[in-house]
């Protein structure tokens, strides 16, 4: 360890030749083209951004780099000299590291654990030497100044701390390449800036980053240049700095994409529809806990909810659907109190959820599109007596998939082959099946490309119009902005503001994010406040 | 979303539909395959007789493996069938032997009381949060033990109702040598199959078993649901009680154990995914109708028992390893 970090004298040769070359590659699959003529080049002390929409071709260039897949043809350079990647392991050995986007680790592990798998220190070859182990963790983790604990337990971390592991577990290998596919998909805003600076700290005369990403705004702040491909052909490289975002969105796309702006008309003539007073859970391991949340959404609403990771939103939507269980609170729909024990209570009252997490709460991935878009509403509206009117699921279903544009070649395909965006649309069909009037969106866009959130964008608009009331959870505050009417925003467990979209700026959001909510009651109960108003008064 | 994205998608659906028939098809080639062996190796196997003779042996497994296929798909397990089939038959003997009831009553009684064990261990198993392998096990046990109590521990003869047994060994249409138990096997079978295909029961048995929490997010009372599919499965527990015990004219109280696993083996073997989320009842009686088809081809070729058990477990490897490799390739 240690070893191979700054190496001086590399940069004669790092000027000139670039450190990773992929030439001509192709790529074919069983009935598909995944690349044809695939061109990237990695200039040593760079870091290169590559874009394109899902299905471009991105993640099978990366399991060719990492040795997941052989191409077809075509040719890989490392440092100018022929480089043959047999396998996963030979990517490691050469000094190509991967971070994937669904992390590899093991929950029951401790960080040291994780990040030495595979190759423990031993004592007499068979004695696990833990000892060392934390101790060459300490070592790693100094070095990367990452703020992690060795004997921490993986699956207790946050997704954030988790990716760090990630990433020192990647870099303890002293990789001359280093791969990131979408590192910052589950971080927010001050997560990614402490990430980049790890990037930035990695990036040396001598080695280079692939940085995968769909969020132009980070592209921009971290990259040099960028890599475009597009239906598994290469697009363009161009310089970051040269180059506007509509213009790298248009490559990516092949068109050119509508401006955005945030709402103009708020909504505040609307009726309240839900009203959420003093919401409070118990304290639970691994879930933030609702200390009071409290707040309205009126119709034809799209409510936005921003905050940090841990802010409670997610905790909010769980315990609203009666997924997860309250301890005290109100719910009242148009101005009566309602009881919620169970997400059936919530959908019977017209309130449905989609997860962030499609595909663990979702979908029924390997069910077809018939069975996921009508699974809410079977009961109710396509069955008699127990039996399912198979004719009426499949009329409405072919419905939805012309409604939401749903690319899929049939209501029979199963799910789990559908790509991130159309999945989403499926989701959203079976909520719109089942007459959900008020709809809860958790991170609607995670890891969707950027074409297929314009329509999930102009979906959420388009209900809206209809008067159907959206609470929208995002940690991506251009989206955030845009789509929202009203932001609430969150910290540790309690609402500390409400913004209007006047009023609610990148700045404004990032401020009641940030705010601790514990030294604010502590000034209420002196005076005597219920702590409940004061995050109120201070939203408006 | 782009031009090679759809063709991808469209390739991609039409080889799981390709590969989904397979599954079924290869499960049924091994079966005859098995079938063309025995026949070729023995005179005496492949003959009207012994035919039937291989379905009359299948109808209890192929009873308890039909109900366990639901209980399968919802992800769970209920080692309980196996002794929960001696119990059902013993109280099948304590209705119509002891009790002197009319046999349809002795025979809806039984079929119920299977079912209200089923609901006892999905109550345990949804609302106790017990899990499905603690929960039945638990419930093996004391099956078991109300079996031996329930009959002090010796058989109870239906020497007084022939009408009972014909239930199973007789003949529907008179002259024609085929017999109950294969019939009330193929209808139970086909009421099983629609259920499981056509109506909610077997779509959210589908739905917890692919993703309980997506399900329960949908609005689904999976609790309920989960209660009501392993109180349905047991009907198949008490159904197989009576077939068994008229079978052999008497309740034997000790003669469940080891029934629940091979029962097991036949839907596994008919590839239903012990994860959960994806099952037959084709499958199911094919895996039946395969374990069945062994133990008498194995039977009449004269090896012994213990061989045939040696053989029945390697049969199960290759089953769920090809099953594994499928699954790769897609």
């Amino acid at each position: 360890m240690g070893a191979g970090m700054p190496d001086v004298d590399a940069e004669p040769r790092a000027a000139t030749v670039p450190l990773l070359e992929v030439e001509e590659v192709n790529k074919t699959f069983p009935g598909v083209r995944a690349l044809s003529d695939m061109r990237l080049e990695l200039r040593a002390g760079e870091v290169l951004a590559l874009v394109g929409e899902n299905g471009a071709g991105k993640s099978t260039l990366m399991k060719l780099l990492s040795g997941i897949y052989t191409a077809d043809s075509g040719f890989f350079r490392f440092n100018g000299e022929p480089l043959a990647i047999t396998g996963p392991k030979r990517a490691t050995e050469l000094g190509i590291s991967i971070i994937h986007q669904e992390f590899n680790l093991v929950p029951h592990l401790t960080v040291a654990q994780n990040i030495f798998i595979g190759r423990e220190p031993r004592r007499l070859r068979v004695l696990l030497d833990e000892r060392r182990l934390v101790a060459d963790a300490h070592a790693l983790i100094d070095r990367l100044h990452l703020p992690l604990d060795p004997n921490a337990v993986v699956g207790a971390l946050t997704v954030a701390s988790q990716q760090m592991v990630e990433i020192a577990k990647a870099l303890s290998y002293d990789p001359k390449v280093l791969i990131m596919d979408e590192p910052t998909a589950a971080l927010n805003d001050i997560e990614v800036e402490t990430l980049h600076e790890l990037i930035r700290r990695f990036v040396r005369p001598d080695t280079g980053v692939i940085y995968i990403s769909h969020r132009m705004e980070e592209i921009r702040r971290i990259a040099g240049r960028v890599t475009v491909i597009r239906d598994g052909e290469y697009v363009d490289t161009v310089d970051v700095g040269a180059t506007s975002t509509g213009e790298i969105i248009s490559m990516m796309v092949g068109r050119t994409l509508a401006d955005s702006t945030g709402p103009q008309d708020v909504r505040g003539d609307r009726d309240t529809v839900l009203e959420v007073v003093g919401l409070r859970t118990k304290p639970a391991r691994d879930t933030t806990q609702l200390k009071d949340v409290s707040f309205d959404l009126r119709a034809g609403e799209i409510l936005g909810f921003a905050g940090l990771m841990g802010a409670g939103r997610t905790e909010t939507a769980r315990a609203i659907v009666g997924a997860d269980p309250t301890d005290g609170g109100t719910i009242l729909l148009h101005g009566r109190p309602i009881r919620i024990g169970h997400p059936a209570d919530a959908v019977r009252h017209g309130i449905g959820y989609l997860s962030e997490d499609r595909k663990r709460y979702g979908l029924l991935l390997d069910s077809d599109v018939k069975a996921n878009v009508t699974l809410g509403a079977l009961r109710d509206k396509f069955s008699a007596l127990g039996f399912i009117n198979d004719r009426g699921a499949r009329l409405k279903a072919d419905e939805c998939v012309g409604a939401l544009k749903i690319k899929t070649p049939s209501v029979d395909q199963t799910a789990k082959f559908l790509s991130g965006g159309n999945q989403q649309k499926v989701v959203i069909a079976k909520w719109l099946v089942r007459d959900c009037d008020i709809l809860i969106f958790d991170e609607p866009t995670r890891g969707i490309d950027v074409g297929a959130k314009e329509e999930i964008y102009g979906l959420l608009n388009e209900l809206a119009e209809q008067g159907k009331s959206i609470i929208m959870i995002s940690s991506e505050l251009p989206e955030v902005l845009r789509m929202s009417h009203r932001v609430v925003v969150m910290s540790e467990g309690r609402v500390t503001g409400i913004l209007t979209a006047a009023e609610a700026t990148q700045e404004s959001i990032m401020h009641y994010a940030t705010l601790r909510p514990d030294e604010n009651v502590e000034d209420a109960m002196e005076l005597g406040l219920d702590p409940a108003e004061t995050g109120a008064e201070e939203a408006q | 979303m782009t031009a090679v994205k759809t063709r991808e998608t469209v390739a991609g659906g039409f080889l799981t539909v390709a590969k989904g028939r397979l599954q079924q098809l290869l499960a049924f080639a091994s079966l005859i395959v098995i079938y063309v062996f025995f026949s070729v190796a023995s005179p005496y196997f492949f003959t009207y007789g012994n035919f039937t003779a291989i379905l009359f042996s299948t109808v209890v497994i192929g009873t308890l493996a039909i109900g366990t296929t639901f209980v399968i798909i919802t992800g769970g397990i209920d080692l309980s069938i196996g002794t929960g089939m001696a119990l059902c038959a013993v109280m099948s003997g304590v209705f119509i032997v002891k009790l002197d009831l009319p046999i349809a009553v002795g025979i809806v009684g039984t079929i119920l009381f299977g079912g209200l064990m089923g609901l006892v261990n999905g109550i345990n198993i949804a609302v106790l949060r017990i899990p499905p392998f603690i929960a039945t096990l638990a419930m093996m046990l004391v099956a078991e033990g109300l079996a031996l109590v329930l009959s002090n521990s010796a058989p109870i003869y239906f020497s007084d109702d022939p009408a009972y047994t014909k239930i199973s060994t007789g003949n529907l249409i008179a002259g024609v040598k085929f017999p109950n138990a294969v019939v009330v096997l193929i209808v139970v079978a086909i009421i099983a199959g629609v259920l499981l295909t056509k109506t909610l029961l077997g779509r959210y048995t589908y739905s917890i078993g692919s993703n309980e929490e997506a399900t329960a997010l949908s609005g689904i009372d999976v609790r309920k649901w989960k209660i009501g599919i392993y109180a349905f499965a047991g009907l198949f527990i008490g159904l197989a009680g009576i077939m068994i015990s008229a079978r052999l004219g008497s309740a034997q109280p000790a003669t469940g154990m080891g029934y629940e696993l091979q029962a097991i083996a036949a839907v596994v073997i008919g590839g239903t995914s012990l994860s959960g989320g994806k099952g037959s009842i084709v499958g199911t009686l094919i895996g039946a109708l395969i374990i069945s088809t062994l133990n008498n081809g194995l039977q009449i070729m004269s090896i012994p028992q213990e061989w045939q058990n040696v053989i029945l477990g390697c049969v199960i490897l290759v089953a769920v390893y090809t099953d594994i490799l499928r699954k790769k390739e897609a």
